[in-house]
């Protein structure tokens, strides 16, 4: 197949948007991580849950608003119960064991949320359009772009959430030094409560983005896998980094599909993506955004 | 390393407890058959349709004929979450049970499949994968207990193409036909076929693997839709890479008319979530559409009005009807088998016979209550796939609907495939083909 | 009561050194042994030696591969499916290309190239540490899947890439693979060849060896201080651990499921295995086994436990009653003992001792 600069560009600028809905789910990750340190792997099972429930809710005959509003609602009460059943017994344990007890929650939150709401395949259609753009000769998908503006969006709520508002001031503070948080008086468990409800918060975004795009279904638990090359590559800690890492692995692995894939026989963008990431560790072990690591004997 | 013995503690336990061991002493006539389901997990979404048109089929012969010959039907479900070891391990579970033990098994997903056929030979229990599972498993000959019928994935491709070649007005020459395909077993079942065809008709043929599970094809559909540009696309997807695959198409603008998926890229479960932008897209089927067979009504009458049946949320889906025409094919083999062995339950050696000496005729197709629901197959020693037919169905918005006759793959060719695939597999396996024209 | 150590003197370092010191723990030892060699066979039927105990010694292998790079030398890797299906594929390339092979040479051969494999992969972790270097072996999990999907030679050019065992003796005319294997033998042969391997990972975590992995997990930076070369100790926890896994792989695509197609080991049987080392206690052999019960036994009772007493419940609702009951299981062993099954075994053997004394 010939190269072109048009198509090769399409294939940027498509890599790129498929990027952004990949960041959307490793921002999850990230909050949490950043607040708490806690691997959370039940952030897919989190967006499987939340769309499971907005559209079970839109089902029952709800005005989309009003499902939404109540499904954030549930999403408060699940990082509520999360921190008081899981989170609040293994306060200092090591982060291996908190990863561990994240997985416990998936399996809980995927069994939970099929007894509720049942394994068929929903549709959730809020109106997003999915015609085909074009710019000049440049083929560009209205869903993607509109996925794009909301996760811009979401940046820069999140951005002000957490420079602007007095409780973001105390999540940074938790980030940067439990201890000393705690010893000015910031409560711990209401603050993790809230991280893991802003990351319910996202996993609603992400849920009703990625099921407007493919249905809302089991599927979108592995939607996570995606997002963990995104994370890595940004860091674990970094917000901008979650954004720019999910540019990078988007547009890399698409690249890498169309102009490198036909001579090794294709189906190469999985794992392109964690050899993109770990090319970028060798060189920044602690990802691009991440904090520097310091050990000290 | 003494845990061992808590182990076999709480093993033995459970041993003691356990109807694993003493089977509870089964009414002596019932024919048992195992059901491996989905009803849960990432595949869920085809899983509960088929699931529930099996029950709704053994649930009306038994309401409505009393049983086959007077033989009641029993069965169980097994959640195997498409997983290969689960499987093997409801596989495991069920074989046992029954005064005869399982009559026959439906795997419903390939890897299952492949993993159940030495054990199943092993055990004389007949493997019914009905269009799915191993292709040369028709060759009766080395592969005994499979069944295939009414269609391979072989023979699927073909039709497909046969369809394509008559839209083409007759000619394939120069024409671009892509496959895109889920990069496992399953979807490079039809990559020789198509090969083999390129050939013979003429036809250009390009490859798009698309690895599991197939939530993101963006990088697939530009080559396709903005590079390659293909005159046809045929897909081999599974779950939630149908609805994305799509999806994407719609976004590079691909003529939904010209993209034809194979029958497990063809249900409600497939389309749905694409919403409009899957109008006009068409998939090969072996199984009728909608709710308009006399066995439908019959369900309704006898099982949806007494509030049986499993099946109202799914009634007429495609796979559904698939569910459907599976469990009567396995009840029509089981009244074979009875022809020659008496109306009492069938073991799996008979069983076996049964499907070996299954018939399938128009009549009898309109007599179960059938009709439009399946083409007519005859089996053979040799021939396990029995000939059947596919059809081209196109989704409109709301519902699926023909747009080709039932067309027959042109099994001459395929027959010489099979052989030569069924040969090489009983030479690694030092089989012994059993000679046919004996039988 | 029973449970004492007091009248045994050791008198030789050696006696000290034993892995069972105390002499209740030995005889223990080969009463179970005796039960899994003798009582077993004796009463387990078809259905819980190929689709419980197989998997069981199976899955137990891989535990303790992956505890050995994980549990001793802290390295956490998410390629055991990887891992697990370069054994396989190497065990099909052996067993086809040189089918007078015996069986126990392939399995040690294909054991042998995945610790090759798996030291290749292992490089990146003398840089990358921690989460981040889940992405290492996370990058070779897929390409590994990929590549053995993908290339015909792997699986002999046949059509859909599924390899299947060819048939193999174990000696004589006793068929190790294949249909005419029996299952008791394949039970057997598992368990002399686990116990065998799970003897010599205990011993190799015992010896300078497995020292300097300890001394790695620990604090890398203080152990390279002392004199140990991280290079040397994290490959070698690559290698002895691909070893364990890719003979894991090898086993279950020969022995348990007699076919198998790259797929088998994705993603999923990493966090599986993964699992496993957590449930039953990082860094313990003994933690392996109990965690690779406790992961294949559970969903199996679960999904039993209603029909033995006679309640009939829809198998969907089933299958979501034993993901959630697994889940809400996992956490709260974890509450209760964050350091796996093993530890608690530890601490019910402090107690036995003294029992029925609190101090």
């Amino acid at each position: 197949m010939f190269f072109s600069w048009p198509f090769f560009f399409e294939v940027l600028i498509g890599g790129l948007l498929a990027g952004v809905m990949y960041s959307l789910v490793a921002l999850g990750f990230v909050l949490i991580f950043k607040a708490s340190g806690v691997f959370n792997f039940a952030q897919g099972a989190m967006v499987l849950f939340a769309a499971l429930t907005l559209v079970g809710f839109i089902n029952m005959g709800m005005p989309t608003a009003v499902a939404i509003l109540i499904t954030m609602a549930v999403m408060v009460a699940l990082a509520y119960s999360i921190e008081r059943v899981v989170l609040r017994p293994l306060v200092n344990q090591p982060p291996i064991i908190l990863f561990m007890a994240t997985i416990g929650i998936t399996f809980f939150i995927d069994g939970f949320g099929q007894t509720l709401w049942g394994s068929d395949v929903y549709v959730l259609d809020i109106g997003i359009p999915t015609t085909p753009l074009f710019f000049g000769d440049i083929l560009v998908n209205s869903f993607d772009l509109v996925a794009a503006a909301v996760a811009g969006l979401l940046v820069v709520v999140l951005a002000i959430f957490f420079q602007k508002t007095r409780v973001g001031r105390a999540l940074r503070a938790v980030a940067d030094d439990h201890q000393a948080a705690m010893s000015v008086g910031i409560p711990l468990r209401v603050i993790w409560v809230i991280v893991w409800s802003v990351a319910g918060l996202v996993a609603l975004v992400a849920g009703i983005m990625w099921g407007s795009k493919l249905g809302v279904q089991f599927s979108l638990v592995l939607i996570a896998l995606k997002a963990l090359p995104v994370l890595i590559l940004g860091g674990f800690t970094s917000i901008p980094g979650a954004i720019i890492g999910g540019l990078m692995i988007g547009a890399g692995e698409k690249l890498a599909e169309v102009f490198i894939g036909p001579f090794l026989a294709g189906a190469i963008e999985d794992w392109f993506a964690y050899m993109l990431a770990l090319v970028v560790l060798l060189f920044r072990p602690q990802g691009l955004f991440g904090e520097k690591i310091i050990e000290r004997v | 390393m003494i845990f061992k013995k808590l182990f076999l503690a709480a093993t033995a336990a459970a041993v003691l407890a356990t109807p694993l061991l003493a089977m509870p002493a089964a009414a002596q006539n019932e024919q048992f058959m195992p059901l491996l389901v989905y009803r849960t997990g990432p595949y869920a979404p085809s899983g509960i349709p088929l699931a529930n048109g099996f029950n709704d089929y053994f649930e009306l012969i038994n309401s409505r004929d009393g049983g086959v010959n007077g033989v009641k039907l029993t069965w169980e479900e097994c959640e195997t979450n498409y997983n290969n070891d689960r499987g093997v391990e409801c596989y495991e579970r069920l074989k046992n049970q029954g005064p005869t033990g399982a009559t026959v098994v439906n795997p419903y997903a390939t890897g299952i499949t492949y993993a159940l056929i030495e054990r199943a030979t092993a055990d004389k229990i007949p493997i019914f994968s009905m269009g799915y599972g191993r292709a040369d498993a028709t060759i009766g000959s080395v592969f005994p207990y499979v069944f295939t019928a009414p269609a391979t994935y072989w023979a699927g491709a073909d039709a497909i193409i046969q369809y394509i070649q008559s839209q083409e007005k007759g000619s394939l020459k120069g024409k671009k036909i892509a496959l895109v395909y889920h990069d496992s077993a399953y979807g490079k079942e039809p990559i020789a076929t198509l090969e083999a065809l390129s050939k013979q008709e003429g036809f250009t043929f390009n490859l798009f693997p698309v690895a599991h599970p197939g939530l993101e094809q963006k990088a697939t559909w530009l080559q396709i839709g903005r590079q390659l540009r293909p005159d046809w696309v045929i897909m081999w997807g599974w779950g939630v890479m149908n609805a994305t695959a799509i999806k994407e198409a719609a976004a590079v603008g691909y003529p939904m008319d010209k993209f034809i998926g194979i029958w497990w890229s063809g249900s409600e479960a497939d389309v749905k979530p694409a919403g409009a932008a899957a109008k006009g897209y068409k998939s090969a089927q072996f199984t009728g559409t909608g709710t308009g067979a006399p066995v439908h009504a019959q369900i309704r009458d006898l099982l949806f009005a007494k509030n049986t049946g499993k099946g109202k949320d799914t009634f007429g889906e495609v796979l559904y009807n698939r569910g459907l025409v599976n469990a009567a094919v396995s009840v029509e083999a089981i009244r074979t088998a009875q022809g020659k062995f008496g109306n009492k339950p069938m073991t799996g050696e008979q069983m076996q016979w049964g499907f070996e000496n299954l018939n399938i005729t128009q009549d009898v197709i309109d007599k179960l209550g059938l009709t439009g629901l399946m083409s007519p197959i005859k089996l053979s020693c040799n021939d396990h796939e029995g000939g059947g037919s596919v059809v081209i169905q196109q989704w409109d918005g709301k519902g699926w609907n023909y747009v080709s006759d039932f067309i027959k793959p042109r099994r001459e060719m395929l027959t010489k495939m099979y052989e030569a695939s069924a040969m090489q597999y009983a030479k690694e396996k030092n089989i012994t083909p059993r000679d046919c024209s004996k039988m | 009561m029973i449970y004492r150590e007091a009248g045994q003197f050791k008198t030789s370092y050696a006696a000290d050194q034993g892995i069972f010191p105390i002499r209740l723990d030995r005889m223990g030892m080969v009463a179970l042994l005796l039960i899994a060699y003798l009582a077993i066979p004796a009463v387990a039927n078809h259905y819980w030696l190929v689709s419980i105990l197989v998997p069981f010694l199976v899955f137990s292998m891989a535990a303790i591969g992956l505890n050995i790079l994980t549990g001793y030398a802290g390295q956490l890797s998410l390629g055991t499916g990887g891992f697990m299906a370069c054994g396989a594929f190497a065990a099909y390339k052996l067993a086809t290309a040189f089918p007078d092979l015996h069986i126990i040479i392939v399995l040690l051969l294909s054991g042998t190239i995945t610790a090759a494999v798996g030291v290749l992969f292992g490089l990146p972790s003398l840089r990358i540490k921690g989460f981040y270097l889940a992405v290492a072996t996370l990058a070779a999990q897929f390409f590994l899947i990929w590549m053995f999907n993908k290339f015909g030679w792997f699986n002999n050019y046949s059509p859909s890439g599924v390899i299947s065992a060819p048939p193999m003796h174990l000696f004589g005319d006793i068929y190790i693979t294949g249909p005419q294997s029996s299952p008791l033998v394949k039970y057997l042969f598992l368990l002399t060849f686990v116990a065998i391997m799970a003897l010599a990972a205990k011993n190799l975590t015992r010896c300078k060896i497995g020292r300097s992995w300890m001394a790695i997990r620990d604090m890398d930076i203080a152990a390279e201080i002392i004199g140990i070369r991280p290079l040397w100790a994290k490959l070698s926890a690559f290698a002895v651990s691909s070893f364990y896994i890719g003979i894991a792989g090898a086993t279950w695509a020969f022995i348990y499921t007699g076919s198998v197609e790259a797929l088998a080991f994705d993603i999923n049987r990493s966090f599986q295995v993964l699992f496993m080392i957590i449930i039953g206690g990082l860094g313990s052999i003994l933690g392996s086994f109990l965690g690779a019960g406790f992961i294949v036994l559970l969903p199996i009772f679960l999904n039993n436990a209603p029909g033995l007493v006679g309640w009939h419940i829809p198998v969907d609702m089933l299958a979501h009653l034993e993901f959630m009951i697994f889940g809400a299981l996992i956490i709260f062993f974890l509450i209760v003992e964050p350091h796996g099954l093993a530890r608690l075994w530890t601490v019910a053997k402090e107690k036995l001792r003294l029992w029925p004394f609190p101090h």
